[in-house]
């Protein structure tokens, strides 16, 4: 019954943390809660259709149907991600500042928080489907004491959305001007780390041979499957065993990020020879 | 193979520093997890169905993988040689 619990707590904590962190670095948007729950439903609603699914996925493209769909969700959620981490660092002065203002110039329409949403439903919706598989597989097989496995399942599911909250009031405790500068700064990571994981299933299903060796062997420090590994796997991408593929991608996602930030930064500044004085104006 | 949430053969030896494509079929009635930290694989598998993972090169040496949602039970090892 342990075992259960374990097994959903481990599946959900992933998508709760993400969702703790995209919920605090979204405080103070108009219509945060909104967008939110959407991305949050249709997550699971796609996660119940996908694991209703998976038995004719799996059967697709000769018994790598699923590792496509899982690159394919890995891929889209990278790229929103990405998306939103440029968008953030044109508009980061404006959070910091004024989260009301910020709130109007989402209302006029720009994409971040939309992006936001696509993540936050896929993120939901990966995790999610294997949660749903696992605890299907569980009402047919084990007849005898199903009752108390779904009570276990619940708790499981409990303790990670308690993982998330933690994150979310964690969070919420940094100052506002720090704020998003933090949340970003997790998000960059969080990318990283599915970039990493889109290298390990390009990898898993044999579409990509390119450098499957293991960089290193960290296990007998910091097992991936002990707590603190599998709390870092799921904020950070950590893995004590990760393939030179995974490893070029997660440090190319920060550094094409990171690039594209910069120049998105610098454009701003030209068009804006004089900025305006007071504290718009920060020394760095 | 799967059956009764064991591996059948609980041992796989596959040649080492080559690319090995391994299928795992499930037989049980019930979705198993195969996963190996080792191998740094994971794949869930719907009762009844087939799942193909292509892992390696590999050292010479032994991976373990285990079924993660039948953990106690669901062991064995690819031996590379």
């Amino acid at each position: 019954m342990f075992a259960t619990a374990l097994i959903v707590f481990r599946e959900t904590l992933e998508a709760a943390l993400f969702v703790g962190i995209v919920a605090a670095a979204t405080r103070g948007m108009a219509g945060r809660a909104r967008w939110l729950a959407s991305g949050v439903g249709a997550g699971v609603l796609g996660a119940v259709a996908l694991a209703a699914g998976a038995d004719k996925l799996s059967v697709l493209a000769d018994g790598i149907g699923q590792d496509l769909v899982n690159a394919g969700i890995l891929s889209v959620a990278l790229a929103m991600l990405a998306w939103h981490c440029i968008w953030v660092s044109t508009h980061g002065r404006e959070m910091s500042l004024d989260a009301k203002r910020l709130g109007s110039s989402v209302r006029e329409g720009s994409n971040g928080p939309r992006a936001l949403t696509v993540a936050v439903a896929l993120a939901v919706l990966r995790e999610g489907a294997e949660t749903v598989l696992f605890v299907a597989g569980l009402a047919t097989g084990a007849a005898a004491d199903s009752h108390s496995l779904m009570l276990a399942a619940a708790m499981g599911l409990a303790a990670g959305v308690v993982l998330g909250l933690l994150i979310y009031f964690g969070l919420s405790r940094v100052k506002p001007q720090h704020l998003f500068a933090v949340t970003n700064v997790l998000i960059v990571v969080l990318a990283a780390a599915i970039a990493s994981q889109l290298a390990r299933a390009l990898a898993q299903s044999g579409l990509v041979e390119l450098w499957s060796g293991p960089v290193w062997d960290s296990s007998r420090v910091l097992a991936t499957d002990s707590p603190v590994g599998t709390v870092l796997h799921a904020l950070a991408g950590y893995d004590a065993t990760p393939s030179g593929l995974q490893l070029a991608f997660y440090v190319g996602t920060l550094l094409v990020i990171g690039i594209a930030t910069r120049q998105v930064r610098q454009h701003q500044r030209q068009r804006l020879p004089h900025p305006p004085a007071g504290p718009l104006v920060r020394a760095r | 193979m799967i059956k009764n949430h064991r591996f059948e053969p609980t041992e796989v030896k596959v040649p080492a520093g080559k690319r090995v494509k391994l299928t795992v079929h499930n037989q049980d009635p019930t979705p198993e997890e195969f996963e190996s930290h080792k191998l740094n694989r994971e794949k869930v598998i719907p009762a009844g169905a087939k799942a193909v993972i292509f892992i390696g090169p590999l050292q010479p040496g032994k991976y373990e993988f285990f079924g993660e949602y039948n953990e106690a039970t669901a062991r064995g090892a690819v031996v590379a040689e």
